[in-house]
């Protein structure tokens, strides 16, 4: 089957997809961005997590035929041009990153709390980013990072 | 996974038409549930109908203080919506203590009623069982069933249902719209849901071909005073090992009226009638909830290593309703 989508601002159209194939699969084998990650396949850790139709979801549990006609933003449309966002540079900063693997679905469900929720608390932060497995740091060094991006988005606001 | 032909249709009774189309058709919401089983071979549809763009997808309060709920809304819009939030805490607390916000984002509301249940066998298609499988047997009766069912299960099948918000839902007494082949009908909650009897590969009652536009909750003024509380292993992101829903009406001391509904215990979820009459018009103590569940967790068998939700969901109970009441 054609899916014809939009992918971080730009119409694509992915010819003879099978229908059993996920969008993550769409995304990363056949669009060429391999950003979103592929681990657990289940919607348990996160990694693919991207931006559909404005609201962050698993890739990996979205039928390639669901795109159709949709909205996709992936991490790598996070960044404006070389600019990067102001929560990947959050994460840079605060050393929130150690293999990576887990980063690009954190930086897409984080960036998606601090559009919604100016100022997270602690446990907003935390129950925003329970989808979102890491392996290598602990979390707190993530946490870190969505407060200081969500501080540095609200000092601008003001 | 098996070839599939894959289909959106534009209104319900398209839907409902191009599932007859096909002998293996399924609906498609979210996928949250069904992507995965397709995944693991569990479920092998031969033809998707896609309806989680439906035009169903709203949430409206109706006059009289009740909600109608479109099938296809998104978990999170129902949570997040005020006279859900305002009216219904135990509906909204339900949602939010299931699965991810990723998760809750794409699923929807018809789709988490039907979702399947997690006992590890039935997702594990190199071994038997009876859901999956009619007849092949239940090794969870002498295996893993640490997590499955206390109450209303069979020799064939001790497994649980998973969903959190048909517990709430379940404790509201909802109504469930279905369009099928025959037409439309309505039908209760609890009732929607089956126990497993000798025929545990049947989930509901609904016919092949049915499809789920939405849900009525009715008015329920004295719910704005309700809790849903989940027991797991982790604080987030976990299946129920025991919930409650509870909704409780106090007048001078004494209970009016209740509402009690549980999860993670049943093939269904629970509505704890013999808890709700015991309790009403008693004083509303501890003494009283805790009496109240006991008439309810006497129907309880255990299975060899699950004895443990009995004391757990007793605790769960009183403290629920304790705080409700107190
Ligand atoms: C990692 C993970 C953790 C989870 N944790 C929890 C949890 O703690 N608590 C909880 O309650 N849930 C949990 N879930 C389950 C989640 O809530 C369900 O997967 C979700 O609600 C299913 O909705 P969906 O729209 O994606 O359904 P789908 O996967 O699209 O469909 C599920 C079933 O419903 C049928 N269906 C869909 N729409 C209709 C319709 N309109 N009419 C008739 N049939 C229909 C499908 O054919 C299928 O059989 C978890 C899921 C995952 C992946
Ligand atoms: S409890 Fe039910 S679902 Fe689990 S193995 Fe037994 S028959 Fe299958
Ligand atoms: S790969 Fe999608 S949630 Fe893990
Ligand atoms: S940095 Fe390695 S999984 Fe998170």
């Amino acid at each position: 089957m054609r899916v014809n989508f939009t992918v971080n601002g730009v119409e694509q159209t992915a010819d003879d997809v099978w229908e059993g194939e996920s969008l993550l699969y769409v995304l990363r084998e056949r669009v060429g961005l391999p950003g979103s990650k592929n681990a657990c396949e289940q919607g348990e850790c996160g990694s693919c997590t991207v931006y559909l139709d404005g609201t962050p979801v698993c890739a990996c549990l979205v039928a390639a035929g669901q795109a159709e006609g949709r909205e996709v933003r992936t991490v790598e449309g996070l960044a404006d041009g070389e600019r990067l966002d102001p929560i990947q540079e959050a994460f840079v900063e605060c050393g929130a990153v150690q293999c990576g693997f887990c980063t690009p679905g954190l930086l897409v469900q984080a960036h998606d709390l601090i559009e919604r929720v100016p100022e997270p608390s602690d446990p907003e932060i935390r129950e925003a980013l329970a989808g979102n497995l890491c392996r290598c740091t602990g979390y707190e060094k993530i946490l870190d990072a969505v407060r200081l991006a969500a501080a540095r988005k609200a000092e601008a606001g003001r | 996974m098996r070839p599939f032909a894959y289909r959106r249709p534009a209104d319900a009774r398209a839907a409902v038409e191009a599932a007859l189309d096909a002998p293996r058709a399924m609906y498609l919401g979210g996928g949250t549930n069904l992507v995965d089983l397709m995944r693991l071979g569990v479920a092998e549809p031969d033809l998707l109908v896609d309806v989680a763009g439906l035009p169903y997808d709203t949430i409206r309060e109706t006059g009289d203080g009740g909600l109608e709920i479109g099938g296809a809304v998104r978990n999170s819009d129902l949570a997040a919506h005020p006279a859900v939030r305002r009216d219904r805490p135990m509906l909204a607390q339900a949602l939010l203590s299931a699965a991810s916000g990723q998760i809750r984002n794409a699923a929807t509301v018809a789709g988490n009623l039907l979702q399947r249940t997690r006992c590890a066998y039935f997702q594990d298609v190199s071994k038997p069982c009876n859901k999956r499988i009619p007849g092949s047997g239940c090794p969870a009766i002498e295996g893993d069933h640490y997590n499955l069912a206390i109450l209303g299960h069979s020799a064939h099948c001790v497994a649980t249902h998973p969903s959190d918000m048909a517990v709430a839902l379940t404790a509201f007494g909802a109504a469930v719209h279905v369009e099928g082949p025959g037409g439309r009908r309505e039908i209760g909650m609890p009732g929607l849901h089956r126990l497993p009897g000798d025929r545990p590969e049947v989930d509901t009652v609904l016919d092949p071909g049915d499809l789920i536009t939405g849900l009525t909750v009715r008015p329920l003024p004295f719910a704005a005073r309700s809790r849903y509380r989940k027991v797991r292993e982790r604080a987030s992101f976990a299946f129920a090992l025991v919930s409650v829903a509870a909704a409780l009406d106090v007048e001078d001391g004494t209970v009016r009226d209740c509402r009690v509904a549980l999860g993670g215990v049943a093939h269904a979820p629970w509505r704890a009638e013999r808890l709700e009459e015991a309790l009403r018009g008693r004083p509303a103590t501890e003494g009283s909830y805790a009496e109240a569940a006991d008439a309810e967790l006497d129907l309880a068998e255990p299975l060899r290593d699950n004895a443990y939700k009995i004391p757990l969901a007793r605790k769960v109970i009183v403290r629920t309703l304790a705080e409700l009441g107190g």
